[in-house]
């Protein structure tokens, strides 16, 4: 297993469809997300940015193609051991029994858990180091049902950082937080990716691993509304239209005006302000934006937002 | 929860089982010194040794009592406790719902429609007992038969609502079969069909087959408490952690039905202890599985032996169910703790 954490994390579909009733989502996909590299998925409601994310972390079969992590698929991986690889953190956890926050992060350490399945010292350093990282330290003995909803989706974000998986997917990890927040989190995931693997199995044999393999080795890959902190956080964008098109590719060269506009069905431009610039709406009753239509699809599915996305 | 506390806490509450477990073979009609009552329980293993001489005629008198009497009473209901609370432990976590109980998916009433059929029918004892875990495994299958793509699904959503409604409705059935039952009983059996049903440990001969689910029910589920710990964040969480949900969900429902199954073809449906008392351990000491499973055993067979320690003293000679005792106590101290709860 050791062997495996120090290899660079791949992951790559290989010509996925998928439906959702007789709906295509996403027709003949294929692409590899590489180590290093981090992802976001946008796309209109219902679109299937859940349902590709689900099917990346293999909790649901592809309705045609296949998934491979480090080349091997999804299907013949033991669930343990493609945990201990990687993490997903689904949309909105729901609580049924208060439970303190260290032991809702602790969970995630389950994949690692060996004999009786009681955490050792090392769980509870990760888990005390997740929290601290999103601002979470003086939480640690708080009752889940007594945090907010932002609240809870940074220890829901911590958790599954927590759980030291190479490939980490993140079904909207932003809902719920307010600015600064979304801003922290996705600067402390964007440093996590960028780091290298500090597995405790990298300490202890120390020079070899460090000095062959500064390349990174992580991955992320998170859906998310908001293109702007997209085209700032991200360095790659998966752009789906919903009715089986995806478009995949450098943030900047996929989250245009053009593509995004065209993928949402309402126009958007892209304003600069010095080393700023943001895709913002465009006012709809100017007219020349009222003959920005052709870039609009006659497809009526791809407007309405129907099923989760 | 580290281990050391877990089998701190384990500790505590075996002693105080212990306690009750003395408390019970030393009171009653014919009170027993506690150095009596060991003395009664080691002298069937002394037996071919010379008899101590200090054991008169009356010395031999209590020591009866003890084993034959006290003894498989306070075991059956050490056993069927533990068992219960247990099995409520277990359906709280595998339909995400703290109002779930051993009773709710419908075992219970299984049992009871068959072993009040036997009992107007008249039949002995033995054979009470056989309907009544016949009836149990009757409604389990047919649970499971007809939820069981509930159970196996593996999608995201969640799967409990309406494997916690088929049971229900399941169980509202035999509901009315019960009633319907003791609408038409007649008069001389009424008292013992009520009796059943309210739960009660007259039974006489020591209750190894219920010792016996008990251990096997916590040999069978304890293991597998990290991945219950898992499965209470929901079903996408614990896939996502590498937990077979499907599987794991199939043992938890077979599992607690059993568990239940065993206790009340032996003592009836004695009630709340399977809401209460796993709910009781979670207040005062957190919501960790792999700590509370074992301890709501412990908790729970301390708690019926304890009730049925009033049930036979309270209004001594007469004898009331211990279901009514469960009940009685039960519900003031639930809601005292759950009203008192500070976070």
């Amino acid at each position: 297993m050791s062997d495996h954490l120090s290899v660079a994390v791949s992951l790559s579909a290989q010509r996925v469809t998928l439906r959702a009733g007789a709906r295509t989502l996403l027709a003949d996909f294929t692409h590899t997300f590489h180590a290093g590299e981090i992802w976001c998925i946008a796309g209109p409601n219902g679109a299937g940015k859940t349902t590709l994310l689900a099917t990346l972390a293999g909790l649901r079969r592809p309705d045609a193609g296949h998934v491979e992590l480090d080349g091997v698929r999804l299907s013949d991986w033991p669930p343990v051991r493609l945990a201990q690889r990687r993490a997903l953190l689904p949309q909105s956890a729901h609580d049924a029994f208060s439970a303190s926050v260290l032991d809702v992060v602790l969970l995630n350490r389950f994949p690692h858990l060996s004999g009786w399945g009681w955490e050792r010292a090392e769980d509870r350093a990760a888990a005390y180091a997740a929290l601290a990282q999103f601002g979470l330290a003086e939480y640690v003995a708080r009752d889940v049902l007594s945090l907010s909803g932002g609240e809870r989706q940074r220890v829901a974000i911590a958790a599954t950082l927590c759980q030291h998986a190479p490939l980490m997917l993140l079904d909207e990890p932003l809902a719920h937080l307010d600015l600064h927040h979304q801003i922290g989190c996705l600067e402390a995931l964007a440093a996590w990716a960028r780091e290298a693997e500090h597995t405790p199995n990298a300490a202890q044999e120390p020079t070899q691993q460090r000095t062959q393999q500064p390349t990174p080795q992580r991955s992320l890959l998170f859906s998310c509304h908001d293109l702007n902190l997209a085209r700032r956080f991200a360095t790659h964008a998966l752009l789906l239209d919903g009715a089986g098109g995806a478009t995949a590719g450098p943030v900047r060269d996929v989250l245009t005006p053009e593509l995004a506009s065209r993928a949402f069905g309402y126009p958007l431009t892209l304003i600069r302000d010095g080393d700023a610039e943001a895709l913002v709406p465009a006012l709809r009753a100017t007219p020349q934006f009222g003959s920005a239509a052709p870039h609009r699809r006659g497809d009526p599915s791809s407007n309405s937002s129907n099923s989760s996305s | 929860m580290t281990a050391r506390r877990a089998a701190a806490i384990w500790a505590v509450l075996a002693v105080l089982a212990l306690a009750v477990l003395v408390a019970s073979l030393a009171l009653g009609s014919v009170p027993v010194a506690p150095a009596r009552v060991l003395a009664a329980l080691l002298a069937p293993l002394q037996d071919g040794q010379a008899t101590p001489y200090t054991h008169g005629a009356s010395g031999d008198l209590a020591g009866e009592i003890v084993r034959t009497l006290r003894l498989p009473r306070a075991l059956a209901g050490f056993s069927c406790g533990a068992l219960l609370a247990l099995a409520g432990a277990l359906l709280q976590v595998l339909l995400r719902n703290p109002l779930a109980e051993p009773y709710v998916l419908g075992v219970s009433g299984g049992a009871a429609t068959f072993a009040l059929f036997a009992m107007m029918a008249g039949c002995a004892t033995w054979m009470v007992d056989a309907s009544a875990c016949a009836g149990a495994f009757a409604s389990i299958l047919l649970v499971l038969g007809l939820a069981r793509g509930e159970l196996w699904r593996g999608e995201a959503q969640q799967a409990s609502p309406r494997l916690l409604l088929t049971g229900a409705v399941i169980a509202a059935g035999w509901g009315a079969v019960i009633t319907l039952l003791l609408t038409v009983a007649p008069e001389g059996r009424l008292r013992g069909m009520l009796f059943w049903l309210t739960g009660d440990l007259n039974g006489g001969t020591l209750p190894w087959s219920a010792l016996a689910a008990l251990l096997l029910a916590l040999l069978a589920i304890v293991p597998a408490a990290p991945q219950l710990n898992v499965l209470l964040r929901g079903d996408a969480t614990a896939r996502a952690l590498g937990v077979p949900v499907a599987r794991l969900r199939l043992r938890i429902y077979l599992v607690a039905s059993l568990a239940t199954a065993a206790a009340v073809t032996t003592a009836g449906t004695i009630g709340f202890i399977g809401l209460v008392v796993p709910h009781m351990l979670r207040l005062v000491l957190g919501n960790d599985q792999r700590m509370l499973l074992p301890a709501a055993a412990l908790a729970g067979g301390a708690a019926v032996m304890g009730a049925d320690l009033v049930a036979r003293t309270a209004i001594a000679p007469a004898q009331l169910p211990v279901g009514v005792i469960t009940a009685l106590a039960g519900v003031p101290v639930f809601l005292w703790m759950l009203l008192h709860r500070r976070r």
